[in-house]
C-alpha cells in the first residue's frame, strides 16, 4: 500500500475516474504552477473499484476548479486548510470554457484562423450543452 | 460602434425603425442620395457571390458613397495566408464600414472583434446571413403589412441553408408564428434551432412532402440545395432535385400565399411559377438594396 502524506493547504480531488487524473492535471494547468502535486492512479475504491486522486498543495484561491464540473460531475473536491477538510466544494458548470476543448466543426473559423482561442459557452445548463462561440456547433465529446 | 452578426443583434423595436427607414428610402430615394458622400464600404468576399455583394455595392452607391473590396479569396491576401484578424485591421484603415462574406462559420465575428469600423456579416459558411434575413423581413412586412400571425413553410436545404437559420431566429421573436420545416431527412434543420423553438414554446412541424402542407401556408420560403456545402458530390446529386415547386403544386396554395427565395434559384422553383403574382422573389432583391441602405446609414450613425 502506497502512502502519500497529508497536505496543509490545498485541494484533494477524489473519485476521479481511473486514468483521468493526468488529463485533469493539464486542464487545471497544474504544470504551470510551482506547487506540490501528488497524482495517485488506480487507488482502491469501494464505490468505483478503481479511482484516481489528485492532491494539490497550494493557496486555495489559486485554482479555478469550474472546469472540473464540465469534465466530471462526480469528482469530490475537498478543500484543506491547516491539514483538515474545511469545505467540500460544489461543482458548478462554467458559463464559458476557454482553450480546454476544441471545435470539431470543419466549417468553423477556428479550423483555420491561427491564435484564435477556442471558446465554448453554456447553451443549456440542464442538458449540459456547450456550443462553440463562433459557429454555435454543439460540443460532442464522442466525435 | 455596432456590428451586425446575427439578426438578433437588433431588438424588434430597432428592426422596426430600420424597416421604416428602408420604406422611406423606397419612397424618397433622392432624400438619401448624398447621405454617404465621402464614405467607403469595403466588400470583403472570400466566397463567390454576385447578388449580395452587388446589393451592398449598389446600396452604398445609391447613398452617394463609394466601394472598395475583393470578390473572392484568391484575389485577397487570404491566398497568401493572411488571417481574418489581420485583414480587417488593414481594411479598417481604408474604409468606413465593411461587409464580409467568408466560407468559415464565425469569421465575421472574429473580424468584428478586431475591427475599428462596423462589420456586417454578409454570410459565414452555413451559419448566419443576417442581411438576407432583413431583406426577407422587409419583403414580408411591406407586402403583408405585418410580421406576426403567420404559418410559414421553409423548404429545401434546412441544414446548411444559412438564410433559413437566420430567418427562423428572427421570426421567432414575433407573435403567433408557426413553422413548418419541409426537408429530406439528411437536410433537416439543426437541433440547436429546434431546441431554441421548443424552449420558447414556438410550435413547429417537420415534414418531408411539400404537397402535404402547402395549403396551410401563408408564406413559403424555398431554398436551393447548395453544392458548395457538400463534401460529397454523390450526396449533392441525390438531394438537389428533391423539391420542385411548379404550377400544379401552387394550385393547392392559398391565394395570398407569398413565395420567397433568397436566390439564386436553380430548379427548385419552376420558371412557370415566375408569373404567378404570389411569386415575390425578384421583388425581394429590390427590398434587399433598400434594407442594406438603411443598415449602412444606421451603423454609420448617419440617421
Amino acid at each position: 500500500m502506497l502512502n502519500v502524506g497529508k497536505i496543509e493547504e490545498g485541494f484533494v480531488l477524489d473519485h476521479i475516474e481511473a486514468g483521468k487524473s493526468l488529463s485533469l492535471y493539464h486542464h487545471l494547468q497544474l504544470d504551470k504552477l510551482d506547487c506540490t502535486v501528488a497524482i495517485i492512479k488506480n487507488a482502491r475504491s469501494n464505490k468505483m473499484g478503481k479511482k484516481d486522486i489528485l492532491k494539490v498543495e497550494c493557496d486555495i484561491n489559486m485554482l479555478n476548479l469550474d472546469i472540473l464540473a464540465f469534465i466530471d460531475h462526480n469528482i469530490t473536491v475537498n478543500v484543506i486548510k491547516d491539514g483538515e477538510i474545511v469545505d467540500k466544494k460544489e461543482l458548478v458548470l462554467p458559463k464559458e470554457i476557454k482553450n480546454v476543448i476544441r471545435c470539431k466543426n470543419p466549417r468553423c473559423i477556428t479550423s483555420i484562423e491561427q491564435g484564435l482561442p477556442h471558446i465554448f459557452f453554456l447553451a443549456d445548463e440542464e442538458k449540459e450543452i456547450y456550443r462553440c462561440k463562433y459557429c454555435e456547433e454543439k460540443y460532442d465529446s464522442k466525435k | 460602434m455596432r456590428h451586425l452578426m446575427n439578426p438578433l443583434d437588433f431588438s424588434v423595436e430597432e428592426l422596426d425603425k430600420l424597416f421604416e427607414l428602408a420604406m422611406d428610402i423606397e419612397k424618397n430615394p433622392e432624400k438619401y442620395a448624398d447621405k454617404c458622400a465621402g464614405k467607403k464600404i469595403a466588400t470583403c468576399f472570400y466566397e463567390a457571390s454576385t447578388r449580395t455583394r452587388l446589393s451592398f455595392e449598389a446600396a452604398m452607391i445609391n447613398l452617394g458613397g463609394s466601394v472598395i473590396g475583393f470578390s473572392d479569396a484568391n484575389s485577397s491576401s487570404a491566398s497568401k495566408g493572411e488571417s481574418v484578424s489581420d485583414t480587417i485591421r488593414v481594411i479598417s484603415c481604408f474604409a468606413d464600414i465593411c461587409a464580409m462574406r467568408h466560407p468559415k462559420e464565425g469569421a465575421a465575428m472574429v473580424a468584428a472583434s478586431k475591427s475599428s469600423i462596423p462589420v456586417i456579416n454578409a454570410g459565414d459558411g452555413g451559419h448566419q446571413h443576417p442581411t438576407q434575413t432583413l431583406t426577407d423581413l422587409l419583403t414580408i412586412r411591406s407586402l403583408k403589412g405585418r410580421l406576426n400571425h403567420f404559418t410559414i413553410g421553409l423548404c429545401g436545404d434546412l441544414k446548411f441553408g444559412r438564410t433559413v437559420h437566420s430567418l427562423i431566429n428572427a421570426l421567432s421573436r414575433y407573435e403567433d408564428i408557426h413553422f413548418i420545416f419541409i426537408s429530406p431527412e439528411e437536410l433537416r434543420v439543426p437541433d440547436y434551432i429546434t431546441e431554441m423553438l421548443t424552449e420558447k414554446g414556438i410550435p413547429y412541424e417537420e415534414v418531408i412532402k411539400l404537397e402535404d402542407i402547402i395549403d396551410r401556408l401563408d408564406l413559403l420560403y424555398m431554398t436551393r440545395v447548395q453544392r458548395e456545402r457538400f463534401f460529397n458530390e454523390e450526396d449533392y446529386v441525390r438531394l438537389k432535385d428533391f423539391y420542385i415547386l411548379d404550377k400544379k403544386k401552387m394550385e393547392a396554395a392559398k391565394e395570398d400565399m407569398l413565395i420567397l427565395h433568397p436566390l439564386p434559384r436553380v430548379n427548385e422553383i419552376s420558371v412557370e411559377v415566375d408569373d404567378d403574382p404570389r411569386a415575390v422573389y425578384f421583388k425581394q432583391v429590390q427590398y434587399g438594396v433598400y434594407v442594406r441602405m438603411a443598415l449602412i446609414l444606421t451603423l454609420l450613425e448617419l440617421v
